[in-house]
Order: C-alpha cells, then sequence, then structure tokens
C-alpha cells in the first residue's frame, strides 16, 4: 500500500480515465463525478454503462454505492475528484462498514476546484486523501505512483474482497470534452447499459 | 408480493405486523418490494428502524448525511433495485441541492419518510424554523408529498404515494406527523 504522496508522479485525468476505461471488458459501471471528472469521463468515448452527474457535488461514491448493492456480481467504478470528495467524507465510513467488494472508488486529486477558477481547496498541502480514506476505514486505499502503478492498482482491486481506493494526483488541467447535459437521457441509457431497461 | 410476505417469519416482521404506523411502515416498503434502507436516525423512527434491521428481506444502515442516502437510493434504483430513505425535518432541509440537481432533473423515484419534527409540541425554537422550511422547498419542486396523521390513512397513502413514485419517476415526500408517531416532547 502506498500512503504517501509526496512520491507520486502528477498525472493527467484525460490520461488516467482513458487507461482506466481502455481496461473495462465486463460492461462494468462507471460513475463520473459533477465537472472536468465526468468530462473526462465523456471524452475518454462514451459507454452504456457510463453515468454522468452534472450537480449533486460530492455525490459519485454514493451514487455508486447504490449501484454496487442493486448489481454486486457488476464492478462499480466511481471517479470523483478531491473537491468534491472532501463535501461527502462521511460517504468513506458508509462504503468502509458496507463492505461493498463490487466498489472501487478512484480520487483526482489536483488540490484546486479547476472548473471555477483553480482556487486551492482547504485541504491542499494539509490534509492527505488516502490517509483520510484508511482512517475512514477504507484499508485498501493507496495512491497510484504513476500511471503503470495506477493500472495495477485497477487489476488489484478487480481483485480484491472488499471496497478500494486509489488516489491520483493529477494536473490542473480542464476536462477535454464537455458532457452533453440532457440528464434524463443520460440515467435512461445508463439504466440500459445496465439491463434494468430496454432500449426505447 | 404477497410471496415475499410468505417468506418472511422473523419475530421483528411479527411485531410489526400489527397496526402500529412503524409496522404499516415496514409491511407497506416490503409490500412494494423496496429492500434497501438508507437513514439518518431520529428518535421518533427509532421502532421502524429497529425492526428493518432485524428484518433479513431489508438491507438497512445508517449514513452520515441525508444526502448521501439521496445519492445510494439514486444508484440502487438506476441498478434495479428500490430504496427508500428515513430521515427527520432537520434532514430534509440539507436536500435542495440534491433533490434539484439528482432526483428531479433524472427522474428517479425517491422515496422520503420523514419524521416531523418542530410541530405540535417542539421544545427547541430551532427545530420549529427548520420544519417551517419543509413544505416550502418541496413546493418550490412541486414534488408530491403528504403529511400523514392518521393510522387509518397511513396504508393508503404510504402504498399510492409509492407506486406513484415509481410509476411516474418522481419523487415524493411522506412527512410522518405527532399525530401519527406521537413525535416527540420535553421530558425533563
Amino acid at each position: 500500500m502506498n500512503t504517501d504522496a509526496r512520491n507520486t508522479k502528477v498525472m493527467n485525468r484525460f490520461d488516467v480515465t482513458s487507461r482506466l476505461i481502455a481496461k473495462l471488458k465486463r460492461e462494468e459501471a462507471v460513475i463520473g463525478g459533477i465537472g472536468n471528472t465526468n468530462f473526462d469521463l465523456w471524452a475518454a468515448g462514451h459507454r452504456p454503462q457510463n453515468f454522468y452527474m452534472l450537480g449533486s457535488m460530492g455525490l459519485a461514491f454514493p451514487i455508486a454505492l447504490g449501484v454496487a448493492l442493486a448489481q454486486p456480481d457488476r464492478h462499480v467504478f466511481a471517479l470523483e475528484g478531491d473537491g468534491s470528495l472532501l463535501m461527502q467524507l462521511g460517504a468513506l465510513s458508509t462504503i468502509a462498514a458496507l463492505k461493498p467488494e463490487n466498489l472501487i472508488m478512484i480520487v483526482m486529486d489536483n488540490g484546486i476546484y479547476q472548473i471555477t477558477g483553480a482556487q486551492p481547496t482547504p485541504a491542499a498541502n494539509v490534509a492527505d486523501i488516502v490517509a483520510i480514506a484508511t482512517g475512514s476505514g477504507l484499508a485498501n486505499s493507496a495512491w497510484a505512483a504513476d500511471e503503470e502503478d495506477f493500472e495495477r492498482l485497477v487489476e488489484e482491486a478487480m481483485a480484491a474482497s472488499g471496497p478500494s481506493l486509489i488516489a491520483v494526483r493529477i494536473d490542473d488541467k480542464p476536462g477535454v470534452g464537455a458532457t452533453r447535459r440532457d440528464p434524463v437521457q443520460i440515467r435512461e441509457r445508463f439504466m440500459h447499459g445496465l439491463g434494468v431497461r430496454e432500449a426505447l | 408480493m404477497a410471496i415475499a410476505e410468505q417468506h418472511t417469519s422473523s419475530e421483528a416482521v411479527q411485531t410489526s405486523s400489527d397496526k402500529s404506523w412503524h409496522g404499516i411502515v415496514l409491511q407497506t416498503l416490503k409490500r412494494n418490494e423496496i429492500s434497501l434502507i438508507p437513514y439518518v436516525p431520529d428518535r421518533v423512527l427509532t421502532p421502524l428502524i429497529k425492526n428493518l434491521h432485524a428484518d433479513p428481506f431489508f438491507t438497512t444502515f445508517a449514513t452520515a448525511r441525508e444526502e448521501e442516502a439521496v445519492g445510494i437510493v439514486s444508484g440502487a434504483w438506476m441498478g434495479g433495485r428500490r430504496a427508500a430513505v428515513l430521515m427527520q425535518t432537520s434532514g430534509f432541509a440539507t436536500l435542495a441541492n440534491v433533490l434539484a440537481s439528482l432526483a428531479v432533473p433524472y427522474q428517479i423515484p425517491l422515496i422520503m419518510f420523514v419524521s416531523e419534527r418542530g410541530t405540535l409540541g417542539e421544545f427547541n425554537y430551532g427545530q420549529s424554523l427548520v420544519c417551517r422550511t419543509m413544505r416550502p422547498v418541496l413546493d418550490s419542486l412541486a414534488l408530491e408529498h403528504h403529511t400523514i396523521t392518521r393510522l387509518d390513512e397511513l396504508e393508503f397513502i404510504a402504498d399510492r404515494s409509492i407506486k406513484q413514485a415509481i410509476t411516474t419517476q418522481a419523487p415524493v415526500a411522506l412527512i410522518l406527523n405527532p399525530l401519527l408517531t406521537g413525535g416527540k416532547t420535553f421530558d425533563k
């Protein structure tokens, strides 16, 4: 377990997201948190199993937990920014208590609210996301040292017998794409992708 | 759905299958195949929460915040599992953002049971004020809501409202008034 942020490479959100998507072969669900996180998920190529958040900052992990509890045989990934996660740290303990083994949380940590003008978060330079996650009861939490390590941690998480959290230090670049803001279409396509709904 | 009732025989279900308000709520949830119950606790809700925990049909657990529970319910719905949130009035007051940015625009049948504090004998001024924000927030989003005051109306209102939420893919708030539950009173 790598719990030291200082030795981690600064990566890029779109690149890391693309690497994740390339590894998904079994219709895994992916929840993209508000803002740049889901913009880059969208830009990495739409999949029917992707869900894009257009609001509700901080709820990517709880939404993913709900999906994971509804479909225990499917791996569920949640992509969240550090600023968003700071809004809902209690969710980490809820997930630790329920121990869904099919839930994998990825935190994109640039220490800033990039989309609002790159203001630093209160946690920047003082708090450690992985230490917070570990302290919340998520023992299987680690910083990704670089892109290769990230891919290795994703493999490890998919084989794990409990929830996993992977934190990635990223640069200050904005998202590459922009999600089409049609909430009903996003939800309906996602439910179709999860096999809950027939295509219209 | 009657089958689900036949398959449950734990003591907790028997004690809650009487005609108490919480027994009716539990059975109505079960009849409508609502099996996932995240909650933020409330004194009045205690017997319901206890019996939900004791019944293996339900996955019942506490969340740190009410909006977290709304996120969980939304994800569960999209994954094909029905869920409902239990909370107190003051918890509902934290939900305007998630209602307006998730439940309503994504058309999620978010089923909320709200134990009403702040009226009919409230002893904490802050609670009475926060209670007054609840219905204006619900009305501002044109959300369906019912204040349940009578035991003989509870099953009808809860059952019909749950079915309506699901078929119309719209949230509903079922407000459990002190006239129904007894509420929380000033003891000492």
